[in-house]
């Protein structure tokens, strides 16, 4: 990819988040009637409303107050939460560890699961195993992540006592500790993103086996293995991409209810207390940092698509 | 689908048949398609009959006889205050229909009008709802949703409105990607040149030939919303009890996990087959049109 097409993106992606951050700001003017009175409780006093209201700079007219936000936000001051006055961004950077390795743990699994199961149902069409994949993958997509969390615990933790049924550990507290803690969480946040990709793959695959460079590296003598890894894999690998790259966002939305089951407190936890207790600072702050994640995982998306496709690097 | 049985031809011996005729025979043809048509039939009945067919009051209590085993006298069994389970599923169906309905509802609202206009008349409009689609697109839609529901607080409808509005984005991207194709075609170029004001060359000419993707779209969808709304009653910021929902079912399965670990199978199934029977339609109407799988 050209560097002039990578500006381009990087543009676009900046002018997004710009624009999340306008919507993003007005979320506490949006509030129906005076947002000081609304966000302060039915039986706050006047000075608690008043308190309010100048904390959140709701005096100011609405422009000198968003640059005044803005002009923070790119300071890396998130502002104080409403209830404790603790910093935002210390309150993030705590709930955050938990969320990203369930999330990324989820994504590896999604992608081992995933794409194998995919590629050997695409290789062997028609097959036992291709049905029965595909049946799975169908499932898969249907089924609630957190009823799934809900099976797996009553199986692996309830009926035999193999795992614990919640709460989260520290990678320090020791590895078979840390990974009991975080298998079942992350198994029940990717099997749906496994789904969609082992659907995706396969599709690919399939497709990939009737172009004529198949063929003609088979008649070459070109042997099974290096077939799927160079041809098949190579060119399946850009709509995978593209699926995982949309997927990863909805696992970070994902993980706000896997979080609830497993009692982790993590960044879903911090963020649906902060809707029931109407904490627009914390809210707006996990709002902010979801953006930036999506935006920054969409431009590593069109990036890795040079990086496999060598034909999009000029294009 | 009471939309498409409408439109259908009300004289089966006429010969030519209408579009939407051709897509309900097409799916209803395949055992899947026909089996999801079935279900999601058989739980419109039931969400009607309600009352008529509860074998017990969903909301009458027993404490003497907390997580019964299946019986006959309770088929599924009773939850933590004695409940009939049964009739507690099919009381939530209720809501399992008209929660999707109401987000697909909003999202139609939204997304069909500033999609048409926008594939038709491009300008102001298209550029301004295109750069408003990415930026809301940019959210995982629970985020989204969260992001709503502080402005609106916490209830069932509050819930499926705000994922109506994080849907919008998704649906004027088809409706807007279907008419820029539409809008190219001869006929629409005769009524605009013959004068057809842009209200009715949309309705008349445009709509119908969309309909087909936008009707994947919207059953699509409405799986995607009972999902979502399980999610939200589930996290305490949808339906609120002592209402039921399969979610709110569920939660309350997860809270009681210990005394009675199998109860969280029933709202579970429910739910899945629900969904499992949206996206079948959805499948089944896309293959029937001949539209490509996929992005």
């Amino acid at each position: 990819m050209s560097t002039r097409m990578i500006i381009r993106r990087l543009g676009g992606g900046l002018l997004v988040l710009w624009l999340v951050s306008i919507l993003t700001f007005l979320l506490v003017h949006l509030i129906p009637g005076d947002p000081a009175e609304v966000i302060a409780g039915e039986n706050a006093s006047q000075a608690d409303v008043e308190r309010i209201r100048t904390e959140l700079g709701l005096d100011r007219p609405v422009l000198t107050q968003y640059v005044t936000w803005l002009s923070g936000v790119l300071r890396g001051d998130l502002g104080h939460s409403l209830f404790t006055g603790k910093s935002v961004v210390t309150s993030i950077a705590e709930s955050a560890p938990p969320t990203l390795v369930i999330t990324i743990m989820a994504i590896v699994l999604a992608v081992l699961v995933g794409v194998s199961a995919g590629t050997v149902a695409g290789l062997t069409q028609g097959s036992r195993v291709d049905r029965l994949v595909s049946t799975l993958a169908t499932l898969g997509i249907a089924m609630p992540s957190f009823w799934l969390a809900m099976v797996l615990v009553s199986i692996f933790s309830l009926t035999n006592p193999w795992l614990p049924a919640t709460g989260y550990a520290d990678l320090g507290e020791g590895f078979g500790t840390w990974l009991s803690h975080v298998i079942l969480p992350s198994t029940a946040l990717g099997l749906a993103t496994a789904a969609e990709l082992a659907r995706h793959t396969r599709g690919c695959v399939a497709d990939v086996l009737t172009r004529p460079y198949v063929r003609t590296a088979r008649a070459r003598g070109a042997s099974g293995a290096w077939l799927v890894r160079r041809h098949i894999l190579r060119n399946a690998a850009i709509p995978v991409v593209t699926v995982l790259g949309l997927q990863a966002g909805r696992l970070l939305g994902g993980a706000i209810v896997i979080e609830a089951v497993f009692g982790i407190s993590g960044l879903g936890t911090l963020a649906v207390n902060a809707v029931l207790q109407r904490n627009y600072p914390v809210i707006q702050g996990y709002v902010l940092l979801c953006a930036v994640v999506v935006v920054l995982l969409n431009l590593i998306v069109d990036l890795a698509y040079g990086w496999i496709n060598p034909k999009v690097r000029t294009a | 689908m009471t939309l498409v049985t409408k439109r259908s031809s009300p004289n089966p011996s006429v010969p030519r048949s209408s579009p939407a005729g051709r897509i309900v025979r097409t799916v209803l043809r395949r055992p899947a398609g026909a089996t999801a048509a079935g279900f999601l039939i058989l739980l419109v009945v039931l969400a009607l009959a309600g009352p008529l067919i509860y074998p017990h009051d969903p909301d009458a209590q027993n404490l003497g006889n907390r997580f019964a085993g299946l019986s006959w006298e309770y088929l599924l069994g009773t939850d933590e205050f004695g409940r009939d389970v049964a009739s507690r599923i099919i009381q939530a169906a209720r809501i399992a229909l008209a929660a999707p309905l109401i987000s697909v509802g909003v999202a139609l609202l939204i997304g069909l009008p500033l999609g048409l206009w926008a594939g038709l008349r491009r300008g102001v409009v298209d550029a301004v709802a295109g750069r408003l689609a990415d930026t809301v697109l940019s959210l995982p839609a629970m985020v989204g949703a969260l992001a709503i529901l502080a402005v609106l607080g916490p209830g069932l409808v509050n819930a499926m409105v705000a994922i109506g509005i994080i849907f919008a984005p998704g649906l004027f991207r088809v409706v807007r990607g279907a008419t820029l194709a539409v809008a190219e075609e001869t006929f629409v170029h005769s009524a605009v040149a013959i004068g057809s004001p842009t209200r009715r060359t949309l309705w008349v000419h445009i709509l119908p030939n969309i309909a087909a993707p936008l009707l994947v779209q919207v059953t699509i969808l409405m799986g995607v919303a009972l999902l979502a709304e399980a999610s939200l009653s589930f996290i305490g910021l949808g339906v609120q009890p002592p209402d039921a929902s399969w979610g709110s079912m569920l939660k309350a399965a997860y809270v009681n996990q210990f005394d009675a670990p199998y109860s969280v199978v029933p709202p579970g199934i429910a739910m899945v087959l629900t969904v499992l029977s949206f996206n079948t339609i959805g499948d089944a109407i896309r293959d029937a049109v001949g539209l490509r799988r996929g992005r």
